[in-house]
């Protein structure tokens, strides 16, 4: 992190001396946006999937890219953006979903109880078409790690896909909203939940789960999308058999590189409570027929009780998405100390790195790094900070290996200070963007580090424990929350705009020359995508934590999406009403959030917005 | 004849004096497990139900038990929603409610099969090597005393086991049947457990408290937070009735340390 530490200082006077012109108008504070580094603009050279002006998956193409081609509201006209409708989901929690937007319709997934509603977009207001219940388990809620959150459903062919919170793959009718099929996947009485958006690819309903803290074993299945028979389920700990690993397996990296290495990296039997879930997004490559998701942190979180790699956690698998085959994996946490799940989107790009023109992956990971790994081989071509970072000094390029500072491994019962990135991660969940026009990738994300200081007592059916006490702070900096314009070829940020909380949203880029997110304190913005100044903003009802979308209306006009909402891990401060007198709420987050109950509260509403 | 006479009035008298007692105060809701032998079940038996239900009576209020899953989320869904007034058994000093004064003392014990002759002393006992030892599961981690055997170099030896439910007694049958040869659970559901069956030995853990991890525990009850009122009555009641507690522990074989002097730490 030497590139950006030192030009903090005159970073934040620069902020200092351009506050008093941008917060004229509101009472809530601008950060402007602030050089970050040498990368630069690159037009991207490769061609990416055509685009209707649909939003068909949350990820907007199979290479995750969440740029959208209209360019009806760009830098110089989005100033007079305005709201054109709302709609109140009904739910006072985290919505992270995208709104899914297929034939002249909007669909959107809430928190628990996952109500799917449809919106009619070629009526004025965009009335309710109709809406599917499924029901879930109220016991389903308290399994949920953090807060109940659902990242979105799917259209394919006809047919809308999402998860419900205890535990099934539900499949609709995207025209009349009766249920086609359910498939049970999840067990809730193990602590296992779903809260990923699914994939669709060649047919099949790619869908993983969540509860990796708890002692399940993570996986990865793929349902038939006419009749939800799961045709195959990887595994991601336990024998080669069960985690579909055959002759094509053909890792870059030695320590990737064995027998049962899902058996063998782990204590007698530790792999059958392993951890390793996929609650992430996945990628798809056509050309190379693989398909791309990451997985999550090894449970139990004491290191201490796992030694070894435990595989296949905290890594990301190339797989054959026809018959779950897998083809690579690599490791970006071996033997993960600080809860740092693998699942941050792959976004597939084809890109010069060192003067070649390669097939590449864009991974900004949970551990502070951008990874640029061929996809093709699992090789890693850069792995570059993004993030503050003390906890590891780098990758190296020629083992895989992540670099680790041994004073910073923590030990139950053990005072250590000043970890990061935090639990958390550099960047949890919140998926970037990127900018055909630009070259480059938008990372929201947090700048925060931790201490885990001595052991509390607690008990759960019955039985009294202790656990570490977690406590979350900002980066140096004073500012949690950032969103970074990275240069993925350079391999460096270009621009960045901080923010007091967590930037727990995702991002949509458009070839308007904006890039779009939110805030949690409840403001969605649109920054210049070349410049990162913030261009225009809209305050909503709630703090924002989902994920944006662009679509071209039956009107012919683009209109921009986000549902507000707060809520997720650090939102369920408000969400779930924690008591942030204690510092350790939320599992760290309350010393940190102190203040996010007084500036804003829960709800659950869509705003839709486009030009007069 | 006169004296039979005297004792039915005596009896009326004190049934009036609890119906007058219920119509000024409300019933004490209890939140417990429907499915957490040996501490809560929904017939009322577990121990913890019992207590609960005595001390309720003891304050003049009719025990309420409102049944919910002690599971992950349990006081953030429940507890604080303000499904009950009270939680029975959580640990002393707990920090996300109110505790009373502790009515039991426990320990975690090492059980192994009597025939087997380990009689473990403590952590560092040399008949720990080379033995497969259970743990149970809570929350993210094996249950604390993975970290002194960890320490003594046991780490690849351990092997984790469910505490839920139906599930939470699958660790001791597997002493049992042979699938491993030590576990380290949690006095109360060893010692029930144990009692019921021929050739099981329990003894309690050493040390107690091993580089600032505890392994022994005072048990309260938690009110919420800001409830001072009912954690005083509740506390009253404990000094009561703890001869009564002391009993109902010891029918259900409840390994019990001394509650230390004072109680509240």
């Amino acid at each position: 992190m030497e590139t950006i530490k030192p030009k903090l200082a005159v970073l934040l006077l620069a902020a200092t001396v351009l506050l008093p012109g941008g917060c004229r108008k509101q009472t809530q504070q601008v950060y402007s946006p602030q050089p970050a580094g040498t990368g630069s603009i690159h037009p991207y050279s490769g061609t990416l999937e055509p685009d209707d002006g649909q939003w068909l998956r949350a990820t907007k193409d199979y290479a995750n890219t969440r740029y959208s081609t209209l360019d009806q509201i760009n830098e110089n006209n989005v100033p007079q953006l305005k709201l054109a409708w709302t709609f109140s989901t009904g739910t006072a929690h985290g919505q992270e979903a995208a709104p899914i937007v297929a034939n002249n319709t909007m669909y959107i997934v809430t928190p628990w109880p996952n109500t799917l509603f449809a919106l009619d977009l070629t009526k004025p207001g965009a009335p309710l078409k109709w809406k599917y219940e499924p029901h879930p388990s109220p016991a389903a809620k308290g399994e949920a790690c953090c807060d109940w959150v659902n990242r979105g459903a799917v259209f394919d062919n006809g047919r809308i896909f999402f998860n419900t919170l205890d535990g099934y793959t539900v499949a609709v009718d995207a025209n009349d909203g009766h249920q086609v099929w359910k498939t049970h996947l999840a067990d809730i009485t193990k602590g296992e939940t779903i809260t990923m958006a699914p994939t669709v690819v060649h047919g099949k309903v790619m869908v993983g789960d969540s509860g990796g803290e708890f002692g399940v074993r993570g996986w990865l299945a793929a349902l038939d999308a006419g009749t939800g028979k799961v045709l195959w389920q990887a595994y991601n700990t336990g024998p080669d058999k069960d985690v579909l690993i055959g002759p094509r397996f053909k890792p870059f990296y030695k320590s990737d590189q064995g027998v049962d290495l899902g058996v063998k990296t782990w204590p007698p039997d530790a792999w059958k409570i392993g951890g390793g879930t996929v609650w992430g997004f996945v990628a798809y490559d056509p050309a190379l027929n693989l398909i791309y998701y990451g997985t999550a942190n090894p449970g139990p979180w004491n290191p201490e009780v796992r030694p070894g790699d435990n595989k296949w956690t905290s890594g990301v698998w190339a797989r054959d998405p026809d018959t779950g085959e897998a083809v690579w994996f690599y490791q970006m946490s071996p033997h993960d100390l600080y809860d740092w799940d693998g699942v941050n989107e792959d976004i597939l790009l084809d890109l010069p790195i060192n003067g070649q023109q390669r097939k590449v992956m864009i991974r900004p990971d949970r551990n502070g790094y951008v990874y640029v790994i061929d996809r093709a081989t699992g090789q890693v071509l850069s792995a570059n900070p993004y993030a503050y970072i003390t906890a590891t000094n780098g990758v190296d390029l020629n083992t895989g290996e992540l670099k680790r500072i041994a004073d910073k491994a923590t030990k139950t019962g053990q005072e250590v200070r000043n970890i990061c990135p935090i639990a958390a991660g550099a960047k949890d969940w919140q998926p970037s963007s990127f900018s055909q026009r630009t070259g480059l990738v938008y990372i929201p994300h947090q700048q925060m580090c931790m201490d885990v200081e001595g052991v509390e007592a607690n008990y759960i059916a019955g039985t009294p424990y202790v656990g570490a006490i977690d406590r979350y702070y900002s980066a140096p900096g004073g500012n949690m929350g950032e969103l970074l314009a990275w240069d993925p070829i350079g391999g460096k940020p270009v621009w960045k705009i901080t923010d007091k909380y967590p930037i727990w949203s995702g991002t949509v880029a458009t070839a308007g020359d904006l890039v779009f997110f939110g805030t949690m304190d409840g403001w969605f913005k649109a920054a210049d995508a070349k410049t990162g100044k913030i261009l225009w903003q809209f305050k909503t009802g709630s703090g924002i934590i989902g994920q944006p979308v662009s679509y071209k209306g039956p009107d012919g006009k683009q209109y921009i999406a986000i549902l507000s909402g707060i809520g997720g891990w650090p939102g369920s401060i408000v969400a779930a009403n924690l008591d942030t007198r204690d510092d350790t709420a939320g599992n760290g987050w309350g010393s940190a959030l102190r203040d996010l109950k007084s500036v804003t509260a829960a709800g659950g509403t869509l705003y839709v917005f486009s030009l007069p | 004849m006169s004296s039979r006479f005297l004792k039915a009035i005596v009896v009326a008298a004190v049934m009036t004096g609890c119906a007058a007692a219920q119509n000024t105060k409300p019933p004490l809701r209890i939140c417990a497990d429907p499915d957490n032998a040996p501490y809560s079940t929904r017939d009322g038996s577990g121990f913890d139900n019992r207590i609960g239900a005595m001390l309720a009576r003891q304050m003049g209020r009719t025990p309420v038990f409102v049944w919910a899953r002690w599971r992950r989320g349990f006081i953030r869904e429940q507890f604080n929603k303000n499904a009950c007034d009270v939680l029975m058994g959580v640990p002393v000093g707990m920090r996300s409610v109110l505790t009373s004064t502790p009515y039991y003392r426990s320990t975690y014990v090492f059980v192994t099969r009597a025939q087997d002759r380990l009689r473990l002393a403590s952590f560092s006992d040399p008949n720990l090597n080379h033995r497969r030892i259970g743990l149970q599961i809570m929350e993210e981690d094996l249950s604390p005393p993975s970290l002194p055997l960890i320490r003594n170099g046991h780490a690849a030896q351990l092997v984790g086991f469910e505490s839920f439910g139906a599930h939470a007694t699958d660790i001791l049958r597997a002493v049992q049947d042979r699938k491993i040869d030590v576990a380290v659970v949690w006095g109360p559901l060893a010692g029930v457990y144990a009692a019921r069956r021929d050739g099981l030995q329990l003894e309690p853990v050493s040390p107690q408290v091993d580089a600032g991890i505890p392994f022994t525990f005072a048990l309260a009850v938690g009110v919420h937070k800001k409830d001072v009122r009912l954690r005083d009555e509740v506390d009253k009641a404990i000094q009561a009735k703890q001869q009564a507690i002391n009993g109902i522990l010891a029918s259900y074989h409840v390994p019990l340390l001394p509650l230390k002097e004072g109680g509240r730490p």
